[in-house]
């Protein structure tokens, strides 16, 4: 633990970082040394990206200070970073697609091999090969990026961030963000042996949700939680279950899930029945849920929930078959899902959930409008009226109805969003994604009201939480979802909630 | 609690040996040559029906027709490389065409600038194309609207420069680029045949021309790789004005007078033929190559419809067919991951 500070490459020293509402890095203190692998591990909002972000430029923190090398410094962008040698394999894989592998590894630094705006291809080709031999990979540098496999393609990135070793004077820093996401399993380890090879000329971060690859890989974990590192945990003496409850923390149970509303009784009928909705390419899950149910689908990113969220919405590549109040019904796309009685609130509520510059009525009606229609003409009354009365029972605070919903607070856009299906004369299934993201906590115990409020007349609820404790807290179920597919079914009855440690259990 | 047990490995291993292809490659589909059967298919269709389509002179019109829009058509491409837009070469051959006709030898005035007054109008080209590439970068107007807006002030100077009196030029050299013949092809078929040459180096060798595919593929990627988007971008403005300038020079040859409305109907037209080519609008795919074969495929409708009889109405509205035809082909296997289409 007491290296010498010589050994340290790159440090975040009390990073904060504010965003309106939310606090992303919250006094966060992280060392990476020389020649080793850093692992990084937190649950959604943790800061983890947010951290890796400041390091290379992207975030500009408000507090704190960032070393490389000793060296204070205030990171300018991604050319800045890459001048001191630090580069990012980012999540989302971005390579130009339409390009060369070769022009994807010198992109923006060909040196030599472009001479006047010329290319030469010759020496482009052979210096991005030179790159991709040195690691070992087994790619032509001629090929065109969109002809290789994921697994190719990632570990093209990492050529690509190796690159920056030419052209500073110092070993780089290698930043992985979940890496390991879309690989299959031999690709990971192909990809694992690349990094330990990597580890000597080089130092790497590595951040994936997957803790027992974390464990497999590092020389030593940060675990982070709120913003901040909450531990540092030794791979060699920990286990997959002792960091997940770090991660997870001791959290107090809380009044604001208004456990009392819970109803135990959960009719026996089947209101929905999902059966064979695809995840991913090869896998599928079914389950059904009561009326006045929530069912809350728990999983690490990537474990299909979302797929599944978005599947019962008919939000999907192929038409979704399910079975609503016993009677089967095809759903090519949203419009059909929503025909149906099935609504949907989306985690992206500023990009996917509401129209920003639209008024708090137009976006409230937005999927109802049609109740309101005379004719093709809106009857801007009957829709106001229906609009008010939402807008006193759920306590929006908004100016007026025709106030932009931009306007408006996290919490009563996201009101605003539920508003919009509980206009629907028939809602039967409402899936909410991260309904409570970003919110305060008095927002959140509202939203939780709504919900509840939901439950006890009949509807149907999937609840993709924010946090364990809040799918547990307010969910009839469990449903664990791992690599596409159900792991575990647990009740989460109000007077017998399930440890989180039971859930994790399956997650990971 | 029932924990449905878990396998022991942690991911299913991929059920072949070698890596698995999740991609979706681009190989070689049947789009990509659709254009260049859809152009031997016209050929042949007109070849049959009428006896006049397959003579020489008749290959002689079709080419010398369809060279200015083949030149204007090139500068183009490099735009849509971007995803961007350029409705702009009207004006700009507008404005290119009267300053050319107003510099070399003509019946208004006593310049004769020659030589020079033809690369007047390549800088004329030039000059709008920088300005388009500004508007959109700096003042950060998107391509459609700052294009149009230049347009319309090239053809406003244009005119202004025309005032009201048409222009003959009788430049020799100028007014020979469009009689002078080799092997029956007039010398703007060349220029036009050497302009296309060009603009396919420059789409293979040049860093303008790979960074403007480049920003249609990943547009944030070259961002973040510290590329100078706008200073490329502004580039592929002014070299589309390039081929635009020459596309004027070639029509003033042809025509043999200066007319403000010379470039009418090439907004559409080069846009057409770039995109019946295997264009994507969307960007990032395509090429030179692709976009002249486009030409040529507009060139032979154009031609064999009216010596098949079709009157000249018709011919743009089956013009107008064989453009909405062409998109939906070229992005029929991907119209599920366009999503929303504005």
């Amino acid at each position: 633990m007491n290296a010498p500070d010589a050994d340290v490459v790159l440090a975040a020293d009390g990073l904060v970082k504010r965003y309106p509402g939310t606090v992303a890095l919250d006094g966060m203190s992280v060392t990476v040394r020389r020649h080793e692998i850093l692992g990084l591990v937190g649950e959604n909002g943790a800061g983890k990206s947010t951290l890796l972000k400041s390091f290379v430029g992207l975030v500009r923190p408000d507090h704190g200070r960032l070393l490389v090398r000793g060296a204070p410094v205030a990171l300018r962008g991604v050319q800045h970073a890459n001048a001191l040698g630090i580069a990012m394999v980012y999540q989302e894989q971005s390579l130009v697609p339409n390009l060369t592998v070769a022009e994807n590894i010198l992109l923006g630094s060909e040196g030599r091999s472009v001479r006047g705006g010329w290319y030469r291809w010759k020496p482009l080709f052979a210096a991005a090969q030179r790159h991709l031999d040195r690691l070992q990979i087994d790619v032509d540098a001629a090929a065109r990026t969109d002809t290789l496999t994921f697994a190719q393609r990632q570990m093209v990135e990492i050529a690509k961030a190796m690159a920056i070793e030419e052209r500073t004077q110092a070993e780089p820093v290698i930043l992985l963000d979940e890496p390991t996401s879309v690989l299959e399993a031999q690709e990971v380890e192909r990809l694992f042996e690349h990094v330990r090879h990597l580890r000597e000329r080089a130092s790497v971060v590595f951040v994936s949700h997957r803790l027992d690859e974390v464990l497999a890989l590092s020389d030593r974990v940060h675990v982070l939680r709120g913003g901040r590192s909450v531990a540092e945990v030794n791979p060699q003496q920990a286990d997959v279950a002792e960091l997940h409850s770090l991660l997870v923390g001791h959290a107090s149970p809380d009044s604001h899930y208004h456990l009392e509303q819970q109803d135990d009784a959960v009719p026996t009928q089947r209101r929905l029945v999902v059966s064979g909705l695809a995840t991913t390419t090869r896998t599928a899950v079914s389950f059904s849920a009561a009326p006045g149910e929530v069912v809350a689908l728990a999983g690490v990113e990537g474990s299909g929930r979302e797929a599944v969220a978005r599947g019962i919405f008919g939000d999907a590549a192929r038409t979704v078959t399910l079975t609503l109040d016993g009677k089967t019904v095809a759903l090519r796309n949203p419009r059909r899902a929503s025909r149906h009685g099935i609504g949907f609130v989306p985690a992206e509520r500023r990009t996917d959930g509401m129209i920003a510059p639209l008024s708090v009525a137009e976006n409230m009606s937005l999927s109802h409008v049609r109740e309101f229609c005379r004719g093709p003409f809106v009857d801007v009354r009957a829709e106001r009226k229906a609009v008010r009365r939402w807008v006193d029972r759920l306590g929006i605070k908004t100016p007026g109805l025709s106030t932009p919903i931009g306007a408006l607070s996290g919490g009563n856009q996201q009101k605003v969003t539920l508003a919009r299906w509980l206009l629907s004369p028939d809602l039967r299934v409402l899936v909410l994604d991260h309904p409570t993201r970003g919110l305060d906590v008095g927002a959140k115990s509202e939203v939780y009201r709504l919900i509840r409020d939901l439950a006890a007349q009949g509807c149907t609820v999937i609840l993709i939480a924010d946090t364990l404790e809040e799918a547990i807290a307010m969910s009839h179920r469990v449903l664990v979802l791992k690599d596409g597919e159900i792991r575990a079914e647990i009740p989460a009855p109000a007077d017998h909630k399930p440890a989180p440690v039971d859930i994790v259990r399956a997650m990971v | 609690m029932t924990i449905i047990p878990e396998p022991d490995v942690v991911r299913t291993p991929a059920p072949t040996a070698g890596p698995r292809d999740h991609s979706r490659s681009r190989r070689w589909t049947f789009v990509d040559f659709a254009p260049l059967a859809a152009l031997v298919v016209l050929t042949i269709g007109f070849a049959i029906a009428n006896p006049r389509f397959r003579t020489l002179t008749n290959l002689h019109n079709i080419l010398d027709t369809a060279a200015v829009l083949a030149v204007v058509t090139v500068g183009t491409t490099f735009v849509l490389f971007m995803g961007a837009i350029d409705l702009s070469m009207e004006g700009i051959i507008g404005t290119g065409v009267m300053v050319g006709a107003i510099l070399v030898a003509n019946t208004r005035n006593d310049n004769n600038l020659g030589l020079a007054g033809m690369l007047a109008i390549l800088v004329v080209g030039v000059a709008f194309g920088t300005l388009n590439g500004v508007i959109l970068t700096k003042i950060r107007i998107p391509s459609l609207m700052a294009t149009l807006g230049v347009s319309a002030i090239g053809l406003g100077i244009g005119t202004m420069l025309f005032a009201g009196n048409p222009i003959s030029v009788t430049d020799p050299i100028l007014v020979g680029l469009a009689r002078t013949r080799w092997l029956g092809f007039t010398a703007v078929t060349y220029v036009a045949l050497g302009a296309v040459i060009a603009g396919w180096l420059i789409q293979k060798y040049t860093r303008v021309g790979r960074y403007a595919y480049a920003i249609g593929g990943a547009e944030d990627v070259l961002r973040l790789s510290g590329v100078h988007l706008s200073r490329y971008k502004i580039y592929v403005f002014a070299l589309a004005g390039l081929f635009y300038g020459l596309g004027a020079l070639l029509l003033l040859a042809q025509l043999g007078s200066g007319v403000v409305q010379a470039g009418s109907g090439l907004n559409f037209s080069s846009i057409a033929a770039a995109v019946v080519g295997g264009t994507l609008l969307s960007g990032g795919r395509g090429g030179v190559l692709q976009s002249t074969i486009g030409v040529l495929v507009l060139a032979v409708l154009g031609n064999g419809l009216v010596l098949v009889g079709v009157s000249s109405y018709v011919q743009n509205a089956v013009l107008g067919v064989a453009v909405v035809v062409a998109v939906a082909a070229t992005t029929w296997p991907i119209r599920r991951k366009l999503g929303v289409v504005k």
